[in-house]
C-alpha cells in the first residue's frame, strides 16, 4: 500500500497523510501538474472529475467538475497560493455554483503538498485542513444528509419491492 | 450522529429510522447543525403549527439525533451535540477520500512509471 501514515488532529481539524510512491519526483508532480492526469485520480470512480482550467501558478485557478452516476455535476475550484515545481504546491479547494463561480457560503479546505525523494522513490506529504470549525460542521451535515437520504431511499425501495 | 454499533438494539434502530423517515424531520436536522434556532424560530420555517414542529423535534430528540440546550428563556435545538465526534467523522471522511486518491495515483504511476511524452532517462528506475 502506498499510504505510509495518516495523522488526524481533531483540535486543528487537520489531516496529514504521507504516501510513498515507486516513481521519481518529476513523475509524481505530473499527477498534479497535468490536468489529464489529475482528472484520473481526483474524483472517486463513481464521481469522475473533468478539469477545465488548470493554471498552476501563484494566484492561478484550477476549475473542475465531478459527474455523478445520474449525470449530476458538482463543480469545484482551487486557488493556487504557491508553487515550487516539482516539489511543492499550496492551494485552497472549494465548491462552485453551476457557472463555476466560487460559492462563498460553502466550506473551503487548505491543501499543502510536498514531494521529496525518498528511498529511490517519492514521498508525498499532503496536509489538508478545514478553514473553520463551522465549515467542517457544515460538511459533516451535508454528508450526513446524503447518507440519510440514501438510507431512507433504500428502505423505500425495500418497502416497494 | 455518533452511534456505537454494539449499542444498536432493535428499539434504538426503530426509533432512528422512524425519526429519519420524514422530510420535515430530515430538514430540521439540517437546519439545526449550528444550534442557533429555538423551536419557535424553527416553527416559522414550516407551514405547520408550533405544536407539530415541537412534536417532530421530540421524535428526533428521542432518537438521539438532536439535543435541546437552554439559553436564557429559549430552548435551542442542536443536531448532534458531540463536536468531537463530528470532527472525527469529518476527518475520517477526508481520510477515506485521500486514501482513494492515493490508490488511484499509485495505479496511474504503475501504468506509466516514467514520463510519456517528454521521455527522461531517469524515468523508470534510479
Amino acid at each position: 500500500m502506498s499510504v505510509t501514515s495518516v495523522d488526524k488532529d481533531l483540535d486543528h481539524l487537520t489531516l496529514t497523510l504521507i504516501a510513498d510512491f515507486a516513481a521519481p519526483v518529476e513523475r509524481v508532480w505530473r499527477l498534479w501538474a497535468d490536468p489529464r492526469q489529475l482528472e484520473r485520480w481526483w474524483g472517486p470512480p463513481s464521481y469522475p472529475a473533468t478539469v477545465e482550467e488548470h493554471d498552476l501558478t501563484p494566484g492561478g485557478e484550477v476549475t473542475y467538475f465531478m459527474t455523478g452516476p445520474e449525470g449530476d455535476r458538482h463543480r469545484g475550484w482551487w486557488r493556487v497560493s504557491s508553487v515550487t515545481e516539482p516539489t511543492a504546491l499550496e492551494f485552497t479547494d472549494g465548491f462552485a455554483d453551476d457557472d463555476g463561480k466560487p460559492k462563498d457560503d460553502m466550506p473551503t479546505m487548505s491543501v499543502t503538498v510536498r514531494l521529496t525523494e525518498h528511498g529511490g522513490g517519492t514521498r508525498m506529504e499532503m496536509r489538508s485542513l478545514f478553514d473553520s470549525r463551522e465549515q467542517m460542521e457544515q460538511l459533516v451535515s451535508m454528508g450526513m444528509e446524503e447518507g440519510l437520504k440514501e438510507a431512507v431511499g433504500q428502505i423505500d425501495a425495500l418497502l416497494a419491492a | 450522529m455518533v452511534v456505537e454499533v454494539d449499542e444498536l438494539n432493535d428499539e434504538t434502530v426503530d426509533r432512528l429510522f422512524h425519526a429519519l423517515a420524514d422530510t420535515t424531520r430530515r430538514d430540521i436536522l439540517r437546519r439545526c447543525v449550528r444550534g442557533e434556532l429555538s423551536v419557535s424560530r424553527l416553527a416559522e420555517a414550516y407551514p405547520m403549527s408550533f405544536a407539530a414542529v415541537q412534536k417532530h423535534v421530540a421524535v428526533l430528540e428521542r432518537a438521539g439525533l438532536v439535543a435541546k440546550q437552554r439559553s436564557g428563556r429559549e430552548q435551542l435545538v442542536r443536531t448532534d451535540p458531540d463536536a468531537v465526534g463530528r470532527a472525527r467523522q469529518a476527518l475520517d471522511e477526508l481520510e477515506s477520500a485521500w486514501r482513494g486518491r492515493v490508490d488511484r495515483m499509485a495505479c496511474l504511476l504503475a501504468e506509466d512509471p516514467g514520463s510519456e511524452e517528454n521521455d527522461t532517462p531517469e524515468g523508470t528506475e534510479r
